[in-house]
């Protein structure tokens, strides 16, 4: 039997395969378990209808800013369309469900496939622009799939929509929420494991290598454009994967939700959580919901309370500045995100009491 | 030359066909503008030379560097690699073909490791796709483990062992020429491209890679083509030297041979009046 490693400290590694695990002590993959049994054993048992409800909406983010931060933070593509291809699998999904009549199972990895061929599509620019300029390009992808989304009224149902209803996997209602709770987590636990695979393969190398100097990444035989392509793909996937999820869980899908402010949120979620950290997309899903949940909240209380009534509707617009507020502060105190503040903080509790 | 340090597996090929390197520039030009950086340039490289390229600074030896490598594009010209036309391939495909290189300006990543930056040398080396790598299956496990163990191999080779694990960002320079050869040397070319590999180094740190360069040469019989603007370390060391002088190639020959051509000493000497 092997010997067990709780220390990070004094573990000589025998083999370069110790090396390329991905929790250096068996106590990382102590956590791991002790978090899988909470996250499947414990908490949707303990949670409100509420909160599961928020969680839910968490994780199906979780996955679509994996995905984005594929691009952004480890391909170093910016894109705001991502919120368009989110929509992208939440239609494809609600349409293979309803036209097609496909089983759950098939519709979320054919939503996940065909918007990752949709996001390649409008990942071509990247051939040629980079930075602002390809910026400007994915913006005019979202305005463009907004547009289909509304227009194309046979198979989107236009402003009306498409409603998914009585959705079932193995037999299980879908509608119910702790249902759902496993489907989405389980997804996520997933797509988490693979974008860890990916990242420690020569496809997150060559990401990578494509952000930080793509002359020197032409020299180590890395093809830029194929690679920047197979991100778009990839992160596309994710967010089609995750749409397809939200179609589901919403029921009913329209075209409002899928506009640039979602790309934003997006965008704002890998920020504040830690560009090129996937644990990161995770938190900065997190923090968002938590924020736009509280926010609406909020003024929801306010709203009830008479005499602040008016007041509540001189903050309602602060949502947005609040947000902005969250950002810039991220930006300028942590810009390495909540995944820096996560590292800080595990690194504090191992050194303690002798944390210097 | 005998070897004390580590002699990588991925020197020892046995078949001839890994190590040809035949190179052929044919009447190269190539102009920006007004300015023509090369002008009707021939050279030849063949397998197992060690071939020099100097000339002062502005005399267009990066350019045909960057020729030879797919990164500018000649209007006039051919070049030819083991008899195949590569003048438009693109600079990917010609590290496939088995031509690696270094920069002038060092372009490694500074944030990442000397590990991950010669990791990313075998890209081209990996055979797995992205569904395996996504999974991470054992075939994708055991083929890192074995470009980990080329690479420590490697790291041996260039007595960088202290340094495995330190960002490239943080080292000296004369260290980040040589983290710079090690991630070329990974790409395990044919053909090793050098352009002013000794630059901004100590005499220990010249030493060091002169060193290195000569076993790669003797022993191994690496191919390579060295760009350098001091004459001194490039005449003990190669056996064929081209002067290269406001795009024009003034000599090649010997190092004696160069060094005593009128025109070389008229051109180092800093006369840039008009040469025949
Ligand atoms: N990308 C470029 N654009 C414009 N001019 C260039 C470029 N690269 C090189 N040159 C010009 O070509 C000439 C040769 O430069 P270079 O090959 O860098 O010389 P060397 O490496 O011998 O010092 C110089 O006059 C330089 O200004
Ligand atoms: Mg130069």
């Amino acid at each position: 039997m092997r010997k067990f490693q709780f220390h990070p400290c004094g573990n000589f590694k025998e083999s370069y395969n110790e090396e390329i695990k991905i929790f250096e002590t068996d106590f990382g993959r102590l956590w791991l378990l002790i978090g899988l049994v909470l996250l499947f054993g414990v908490i949707p048992f303990i949670s409100s209808p509420f909160m599961l409800y928020v969680l839910n909406t968490v994780g199906i983010y979780a996955i679509a800013a994996i995905g984005l931060n594929l691009l952004i933070g480890y391909t170093g593509q910016i894109s705001l369309g991502h919120g368009a291809f989110f929509g992208v699998g939440a239609y494809a999904g609600a349409i293979l469900a309803t036209k097609a009549n496909f089983p759950f199972i098939l519709v979320v990895p054919a939503a996940g496939l065909i918007t990752a061929a949709v996001g390649m599509v409008f990942g071509l620019p990247s051939a040629r622009l980079k930075h602002l300029y390809l910026c400007i390009a994915t913006l005019a992808g979202q305005f463009i799939l907004e547009y289909v989304f509304v227009q194309w009224e046979s198979l989107t149902g236009g402003a009306e929509g498409i409603s998914v209803v009585g959705a079932t996997l193995f037999g299980l209602d879908l509608g119910n929420d702790r249902t759902f709770y496993y489907v989405i987590f389980v997804c996520l636990v997933v797509m988490t494991w693979i974008a860890v695979n990916l990242i420690r393969t020569r496809y997150g190398r060559a990401f990578i290598a494509i952000r930080d100097n793509d002359r020197a990444a032409e020299g180590m035989g890395i093809p830029i454009f194929p690679y920047k392509l197979l991100s778009f793909a990839i992160s596309s996937f994710y967010a089609g994967v995750a749409g397809a999820l939200y179609a589901y869980f919403m029921m009913s899908i329209t075209p409002e939700p899928f506009n640039l402010w979602l790309s934003i949120v997006f965008i704002a979620m890998i920020i504040i959580g830690g560009l090129g950290s996937i644990p990161g997309s995770v938190f900065g899903a997190i923090f968002i919901v938590a924020l736009e949940e509280v926010l609406s909240h909020g003024t929801e209380y306010l709203m009830n309370v008479g005499p602040s009534a008016g007041a509540a509707i001189t903050i309602a617009p602060l949502r947005e500045f609040v947000f902005g507020l969250a950002i810039v502060l991220f930006i300028i105190f942590e810009p390495k995100g909540l995944a820096e503040v996560w590292r800080i903080v595990r690194s504090n509790f191992r050194l303690w009491p002798f944390s210097y | 030359m005998k070897a004390f340090r580590g002699e990588p597996s991925i020197f020892a090929s046995a078949r001839p066909e890994d190590k040809r390197a035949e190179l052929e520039v044919k009447n190269l030009t190539l102009r920006f503008g007004g300015i023509t950086a090369l002008n009707k340039i021939d050279l030849a490289v063949h397998t197992g030379e060690l071939v020099a390229i100097i000339g002062p600074n502005g005399a267009g030896k990066t350019s045909l560097l960057n020729c030879i490598t797919g990164y500018y594009k000649p209007q006039e010209g051919r070049i030819f690699f083991n008899g195949e036309d590569i003048t438009n391939l693109h600079t990917h495909t010609l590290t496939e073909l088995g031509i690696g290189r270094t920069y002038q300006n060092i372009e490694l990543f500074p944030g990442m490791t000397v590990l991950s930056n010669m990791l990313l040398a075998r890209h081209v080396h990996c055979h797995y796709n992205v569904g395996k790598a996504s999974l991470f299956s054992k075939s994708v496990r055991n083929e890192e483990v074995y470009h980990r163990e080329i690479l420590e191999e490697l790291i041996d080779f260039l007595e960088m062992q202290s340094l495995r694990k330190q960002l490239v960002g943080a080292l000296p320079y004369g260290m980040r020429k040589r983290v710079e050869l090690g991630r070329a040397l990974a790409l395990e070319p044919k053909l090793l491209v050098l352009d002013e590999p000794f630059a901004g180094m100590t005499l220990e740190e010249k030493e060091d890679m002169v060193r290195f360069l000569m076993e790669l040469n003797e022993s191994w019989d690496q191919t390579m083509i060295l760009v350098e603007h001091d004459m001194s370390v490039v005449m003990s060391i190669s056996e064929r030297i081209a002067v290269l002088d406001f795009g024009v190639k003034l000599a090649e020959g010997t190092p004696d041979f160069v060094q005593s051509h009128p025109q070389v000493i008229k051109a180092y000497l800093g006369d840039t009046s008009k040469i025949d």
